[in-house]
């Protein structure tokens, strides 16, 4: 379809609705050549830019990029649910042989809903939370196909139970906190297809649930476009869930269509140059391990001296010169010079509670982690990986000594650090540093970016302004950031280039153990991958040690070395990330390591 | 800056110009001595000589106008200062802190807040004696409660942000942490909210120089020269009309510029 679907095969396209018959010719949805703008204050920002392909009946189309690409704009234009400031500037969007452009709102309303279904990318707010969720798929029906009010409830009811959800009388009655996020997400799947759609446009709809989940979703999703024959737009930024699910893939970059076709010629041969990084960042379809990048190699052999902020670990004079360094001190004493310990941390037992209140009054304990132990050597990458409310990220705030545990030991260096509070626990931060997931939320705002990678040596009072200057211009060059962003704030950067930041400013100090957690979730994939290769050239350069949170195995492939399994709490497996990957001993790593989009593709 | 391209924040710039300009060198716009009286000119009606006539004992009162916003403004500006400063310090602490701290904290700030501002300025003048400073302090501790209360909201919000986590886990020691992190974070409310308060410290600085309770005359303050009118209100209502309308364009200016630095359109 897309790769001829201009000129006349297009132009019979836009006839489809009369020829319902002729199957080849069969295209639900014709665009061409559309323009969206969105007005700001410093004038009109071209967000879409001649975008054209089509839709045939009954197949699925992703239309993949990244953020910023323009991906979500096209699928709100298509319906015409532009946000505040956009603007259709030119183009035609033809479904069902109508031009949806000039068309009344209140004919478009009728369509809406109806004729097209919507499923948002964010299940926690794209409900009612006041109303239950039988009553808001029966909203749908009476409003579109006007059932009665009886007939739409048993008809939403009849719609749960299609998209999957156990027991589903009981479920419409109840509210939408009531159910998880898949559930959630099911719901608005179902309100989607519940008028019998010609057409769904799918913003997203699985990216803020968990892996094991998402291939539910998507195979309920599947099944609904095979027993309905509805046409699907799904719009994602991960090639891997469109390889594996789409039949048609348009890949789009700064408001552009780059590449279209089917999804095996995209992936197999793809021709552009963004669609080749695309395919080569992707997580889930990449599956090694990172290796140095060759300059770091070299680089690595005449460092040491000359390097400004080397002087600054606590392992050289520097270092040990602090009069309350007391854990550098300590540890340096007790560890006699000899050997560094082995395994730079050491988790036993951990564990963590939580009492959950009831509804009904009365409390049940959540535990948490559950008895987690771990070592991670020194000069390694251990990886935890686990979907939400696994207790990875509990268990790695612990480890890092910011968070508690209520029973358990943390030793960091052959030292116990379980207990140490108020400035010992502070020394330690020189040692062992955070980076957090959310590179929007773990910055400062209001902070230049050179006062933010400086702030480290600032809080250990390590040199002069001046020197602390010139260390964070050359933390910004190690992450390869250019200097000249040091007066910036973050708000002027980027996602990958703040996160970049983040690690910039765990650098400073000359940490030995760096905790990520999930470094780049947040990020788009060819990003992530940068970021990743980041991780690892520094991880030789300054001879680190990383404690690794993921939810993403595709990720955690990319950059461990050995892999723990969590779910409720629990370590299901642990070992090095050969074994795991290659030969996972529990069934859940297995059902992880299958539910990783993009099995399609190999 | 693009609010300069607004006519009414324009205009209320230039109008709070006129008056730091008329508060710090008043000899640059007043026309005659404010305090020189001509037995001769005694109520005369605005004219070219005098801009907006003369009051019975034959003073210019533009001039006492002009030379009125001195105090007039420095004593509001003081309040708001003083009003900022001991709620944020308050609001700042009792945030930060937190548990029982914040509690009591809270409890007296809900005191405070629960007495009329132009009562708790009685007070405090009655207790320190008349005159602009303590009308200041008094003004400015009626507004602290209030300030106190968005300081601390404005803390809680940021404690929890994860750069301040990611700060602790830095090293950074607690106070520095309220130094470079919360307070820089947490002081765009709060100026907002002094720059409308400046606006009401204006109208009550010149409410309680109007009941008598500011400098002693003939020091012309705003307040004060209204209740001067006050005895010529039917043969010459402009003596307290004028400085009336004065006050009502000061803090319609401040108001209108305020809101443009809350964001607040």
């Amino acid at each position: 379809m897309i790769e001829h679907g201009s000129g006349a095969k297009v132009g019979s396209g836009a006839n489809a609705v009369d020829e319902h018959t002729t199957e080849v010719d069969d295209n639900i949805l014709v665009v061409r050549d559309l323009h969206v703008s969105y007005a700001t204050r410093s004038g009109s920002v071209a967000a879409v830019r001649g975008i054209s392909f089509v839709v045939p009946r009954g197949k699925i189309v992703a239309i993949v990029g990244e953020s910023g690409s323009g991906k979500s704009t096209t699928s709100q234009a298509l319906i015409r649910r532009l946000a505040s400031g956009g603007r259709i500037d030119s183009g035609s969007i033809e479904f069902e042989g109508r031009d949806l452009g000039p068309m009344s709102e209140r004919e478009l309303r009728s369509i809406r809903g109806g004729r097209i279904g919507f499923v948002p990318q964010d299940p926690s707010k794209s409900l009612n939370p006041l109303m239950r969720v039988g009553d808001q798929i029966a909203e749908a029906l009476r409003l579109h196909l006007k059932l009665s009010k009886a007939e739409a409830a048993t008809e939403a009811v009849r719609i749960l139970a299609e998209v999957g959800l156990p027991d589903p009388d009981a479920r419409a009655t109840q509210f939408p906190h009531e159910l998880s996020g898949g559930m959630r997400q099911r719901v608005l799947i179902g309100i989607a297809w519940a008028c019998n759609p010609q057409l769904v446009i799918a913003d997203e709809p699985t990216s803020a649930l968990d892996v094991t989940v998402q291939r539910h979703v998507l195979d309920n999703i599947d099944e609904l476009v095979r027993r309905h024959n509805t046409s699907v737009v799904l719009v994602t930024h991960d090639l891997a869930v469109a390889a594996d699910r789409a039949d048609y893939v348009a890949v789009m970059s700064n408001g552009e269509i780059v590449e279209q076709g089917t999804t095996e010629q995209v992936l197999s041969a793809p021709t552009h140059e963004y669609t080749k990084k695309l395919v080569e960042s992707a997580p889930g379809l990449a599956s090694k391990r990172l290796t140095p990048s060759l300059t770091v190699l070299g680089e690595q052999q005449q460092s040491s001296a000359g390097k400004l902020f080397t002087h600054t670990r606590p392992a050289q004079p520097a270092g040990s010169s602090t009069a309350s360094g007391a854990v550098a001190a300590s540890a340096a004493s007790s560890g006699a010079d000899a050997a560094e310990a082995t395994n730079i941390l050491e988790v036993s037992n951990l564990v963590k509670t939580f009492a959950l209140r009831r509804q009904g009054g009365g409390s049940q304990v959540l535990r948490a982690v559950d008895d987690v132990s771990f070592v991670v050597p020194r000069g390694s990458t251990f990886s935890i990986v686990g979907e939400s409310g696994s207790g990875k990220t509990t268990t790695a705030r612990i480890a890092a000594r910011i968070a508690s545990a209520d029973s358990g030991t943390v030793s960091f260096d052959g030292t116990d650090v379980t207990s140490l509070s108020g400035e010992a626990l502070r020394q330690l931060r020189r040692r062992v540093q955070v980076v957090y997931q959310n590179p929007f939320g773990s910055l400062d705002p209001k902070m230049s970016i050179e006062k933010i990678i400086a702030e480290p040596l600032r809080a250990f009072r390590v040199g002069d302004r001046t020197h602390r200057a010139e260390v964070a211009r050359e933390l910004l060059e190690h992450v390869s950031l250019s200097p000249t962003l040091a007066q910036r704030r973050p708000t002027e950067l980027s996602g990958g280039q703040r996160q970049r930041v983040a690690i910039a400013r765990s650098l400073a100090i000359g940490p030995e153990l760096i905790v990520l957690d999930e470094p780049v979730s947040a990020l788009d994939v060819s990003v992530q991958e940068q970021i990743l290769q980041l991780l690892v050239d520094l991880q030789v350069q300054f001879g680190l040690s990383y404690l690794f949170i993921s939810h993403d195995l595709g990720v955690i492939r990319q950059i461990s070395d050995h892999i723990a399994v969590m779910r409720s709490g629990k370590v299901l497996e642990a070992g090095t990330a050969h074994d795991v990957m290659s030969n996972p001993q529990h069934e859940y790593t297995r059902e992880l390591l299958e539910a990783i989009p993009g099995q399609r593709a190999k | 800056m693009t609010n300069l391209r607004k006519p009414g924040f324009v205009l209320g710039l230039i109008i709070i110009a006129l008056a730091i300009v008329a508060s710090l060198a008043p000899q640059l716009l007043a026309t005659h001595d404010p305090f020189e009286s001509v037995a001769t000119d005694r109520l005369l009606p605005p004219s070219a000589q005098y801009l907006f006539g003369t009051d019975n004992l034959g003073r210019d009162l533009y001039s006492r106008v002009i030379y009125g916003a001195a105090l007039s403004l420095l004593s509001a500006s003081l309040a708001v200062v003083v009003g900022v400063v001991v709620g944020a310090v308050v609001g700042l602490i009792s945030g930060f802190v937190g548990g029982r701290t914040d509690f009591i904290i809270m409890r007296f700030v809900d005191v405070l807040i629960a007495v009329p501002g132009v009562l708790l300025a009685l007070i405090v003048v009655a207790s320190l004696g008349f005159g602009p400073v303590s009308l200041a302090l008094g003004v400015g501790l009626g507004a602290a409660g209030s300030f106190a209360r968005v300081m601390r909201s404005q803390v809680l919000r940021i404690r929890s942000e994860e750069y301040v986590e990611a700060a602790r886990t830095l090293g950074v020691r607690s106070p520095a942490i309220l130094v470079q992190h919360v307070l820089p974070n947490a002081a765009r409310p709060v100026i907002a909210m002094a720059a409308l308060e400046l606006g009401t410290a204006i109208l009550s600085v010149s409410a309680l120089t109007f009941l008598g309770f500011g400098a002693p005359p003939p020091a012309p303050e705003w307040g004060a020269l209204v209740s001067a009118g006050r005895d010529y209100v039917a043969t010459n209502p402009g003596l307290s009309i004028i400085p009336g309308a004065v006050i009502l364009v000061v803090v319609l200016a401040v108001n209108r510029v305020a809101r443009s630095i809350g964001g607040d359109e």
